[in-house]
């Protein structure tokens, strides 16, 4: 009843169509069921990572060959390692890692991404037909491929698969930006902004970009869940983080000359990666859902 | 449809310049020397500069494309460090496990994807439709190699109803080569132990391989399926008095196809990036398990030959999909 009441308000009243479009959706967001879900399970995440080490009950690295590979108990409600570590401590530590690699990816891939499609897309000519045939390479390979042929190019080791991961994903971001800014680019308050005499780089950063900023964060917020898969596969084959780091896709590495003894070693790191992208794969699909325009007149 | 289909591929080896020279300017920018790499730790001074003469490492870059690129044109992708035989035939050797594999894993995907959306939707909003709808958002959201060492958990060590790894049993002896898919050359050669053993082998992974594709498979069958059965045709034909049956699949699903048809390409192309981490987890000897011992190695030409292979598997598999569309929907002609 509130909220209905809320929404006349702002009917009769309207304010600036920024804050407005971002509250209707907001709220839209609020009414879809697994939405919660994921952000639930994201805040969940973002509070481990943050605590970092506080949250773990034990020393993440503390070796201990008299506990080796001991099962769930209360003591170690994850179990153990080959080398007696505790497994809950590794794991919980490992979601800083994990979500910090995933902000970096995408914060890189975005930049570079957004950077070159709102220059292909305005200039346009030879520098848009450069970029586009680079993005073609780029964008004729599944993203993984890609980002495993780069980081075995570029060598083993947790920063070279970040580098590795955003090469392989700035095309899609060019590519969204540039269809973008086709359109917007021939829209009146861009000729009203280019005969009061402002500059390219002013009309690129106050006018374009701000109209094309939610479709890149729509589009990041689900691909962080992907981003987050990404870099647990690659340090599952030996190319991200290296042992003894706790990162969640190089725990299971290690776990696979053990699992047949102990069932808990990979299975808990691998819950834990689920958790995490089904968290975020949840919360993008719903903020694409309720953010979405074309999709809104559906809903 | 030929000029269409020739026009596309005139664009491959283009592609793989570009893909090349990418990876290529990568190799060269990093600190780490392949001379070094190659010569080994205990290596002198002069040993190293043996070796990066002897590879040709000691000429201007640009000059050392163009070579790579002349023997490429020749098909010569370089040897392997690891296996010391030439790349090109090594690659030829693993790829028919890849193709395997991958084949099975997209039966998987259409046996098991396509009709799970179909019923979801033809029941949407049941109790069916939301187990699907929650299966295809979790498999999305599974890593792959998580699921394989799970089965291989539960079928393998749990039920022992499955082999751990590998193509075959170690008492097998592979089946008479024609094609280098087990399944399809001992069902040629006859030989029923071999089948049974290559099928049995091939189970867990390409299971494992299909989870990527089988989950985004039944989200776009049911909502292209839901979308076909709201057309005013289909309303026509229940009014016609038609079987349930003719209405859902004569009607309804060969209109709903095609979206299913891009999207089961897509991720065949997908499936491509899933066979690095199956191979490894299952032992699989294709080119997967092939690039994941190059890259350990730092074997350049391996990975560049993996890699170009892929792009034109990658290319072809694409095109193979455009001209699919055109044999379901007689309306597109190229």
């Amino acid at each position: 009843m509130l909220s209905s009441t809320r929404v006349s308000a702002t009917s009769v009243a309207p304010r600036g169509r920024g804050a407005s479009y971002l509250r209707r959706s907001l709220r839209l967001l609020a009414r879809i069921p697994s939405a919660w879900i994921g952000v639930t399970i994201v805040s969940l995440l973002a509070a481990v990572a943050l605590a970092g080490p506080a949250a773990a009950p034990y020393d993440p690295f503390h070796i201990s060959a008299a506990d080796k590979l001991r099962p769930p108990s209360p003591v170690h409600p994850f179990g153990t390692d080959d080398l007696g570590r505790d497994l809950l401590s590794r794991v919980l530590t490992g979601a800083r890692i994990s979500l910090a690699v995933a902000v970096v990816v995408l914060v890189l891939a975005m930049v570079v991404g957004v950077g070159l499609g709102l220059v292909a897309g305005y200039w346009g000519g030879w520098m848009d037909e450069v970029l586009m045939r680079t993005t073609d390479v780029f964008l004729a390979f599944p993203r993984l491929v890609l980002a495993i042929a780069i980081a075995a190019t570029l060598g083993p080791g947790l920063s070279n698969s970040v580098i590795a991961i955003a090469l392989s994903w700035w095309p899609w971001y060019t590519r969204l930006v540039r269809g973008q800014l086709l359109s917007l680019r021939e829209q009146e308050y861009v000729l009203a902004a280019v005969s009061l005499g402002a500059g390219r780089p002013r009309i690129l950063l106050r006018h374009l970009l701000p109209n094309v900023g939610s479709t890149v964060v729509i589009q990041a917020s689900i691909d962080i869940g992907f981003a987050i898969l990404a870099t647990a596969s690659l340090s599952f084959i030996g190319l991200g983080a290296q042992p003894p780091t706790p990162e969640w896709g190089a725990i299971i590495a290690q776990a696979r000359s053990y699992m047949v003894d102990a069932w808990w070693y990979p299975t808990f790191p691998g819950l834990a990666i689920f958790l995490a992208v089904l968290g975020f794969n949840l919360l993008g699909n719903a903020v694409r859902d309720a953010f979405d325009p074309r999709l809104r007149s559906v809903t | 449809m030929a000029a269409y289909a020739l026009r596309r591929l005139i664009l491959i080896p283009p592609l793989l310049i570009g893909v090349s020279l990418l990876l290529f300017i990568l190799t060269h920018i990093i600190p780490a020397d392949p001379a070094k790499l190659i010569a080994g730790e205990h290596a002198g001074p002069d040993q190293v500069a043996a070796v990066r003469h002897a590879f040709g490492l000691d000429r201007p870059l640009p000059e050392q494309y163009v070579v790579y690129i002349e023997k490429l044109a020749r098909g010569n992708l370089g040897v392997s460090m690891l296996t010391n035989s030439p790349v090109l035939g090594d690659l030829l050797q693993y790829f028919p496990a890849t193709i395997e594999l991958t084949a099975a894993a997209m039966v998987l995907t259409v046996v098991l994807g396509v009709p799970l959306g179909i019923l979801s939707a033809v029941r949407a909003g049941g109790a069916f439709d939301l187990a699907a709808q929650v299966f295809s958002v979790s498999g999305l959201s599974f890593p792959i190699f998580f699921f394989g060492i799970l089965l291989q958990l539960v079928f393998v060590r749990a039920l022992g109803w499955f082999p751990l790894s590998g193509r075959l049993a170690i008492t097998a002896s592979p089946p008479h080569h024609v094609t280098g898919l087990y399944v399809v050359d001992s069902l040629l050669a006859g030989n029923v132990a071999d089948l049974v053993s290559a099928v049995s082998h091939l189970a867990l992974p390409s299971l494992t391989l299909a989870l990527t594709s089988i989950a985004p498979t039944v989200r776009i069958t049911r909502s292209t399926m839901l979308e076909a059965l709201s057309q005013d045709y289909i309303r026509t034909a229940w009014a016609k008095g038609l079987m349930s049956a003719r209405v859902f699949v004569h009607h309804g699903l060969r209109n709903a196809l095609i979206p299913v048809v891009t999207v089961l390409g897509l991720y065949t192309s997908g499936l491509l990036g899933g066979v690095f981490l199956v191979e490894l987890i299952f032992d699989w000897p294709g080119v997967g398990l092939y690039s994941v011992n190059a890259i350990t190695a730092f074997d350049y030409s391996a990975i560049m030959g993996t890699s170009l292979l892929l792009t034109v598997t990658f290319v072809l598999i694409n095109l193979g999909v455009d001209l699919l569309y055109a044999v379901i929907d007689p309306r597109i002609r190229y």
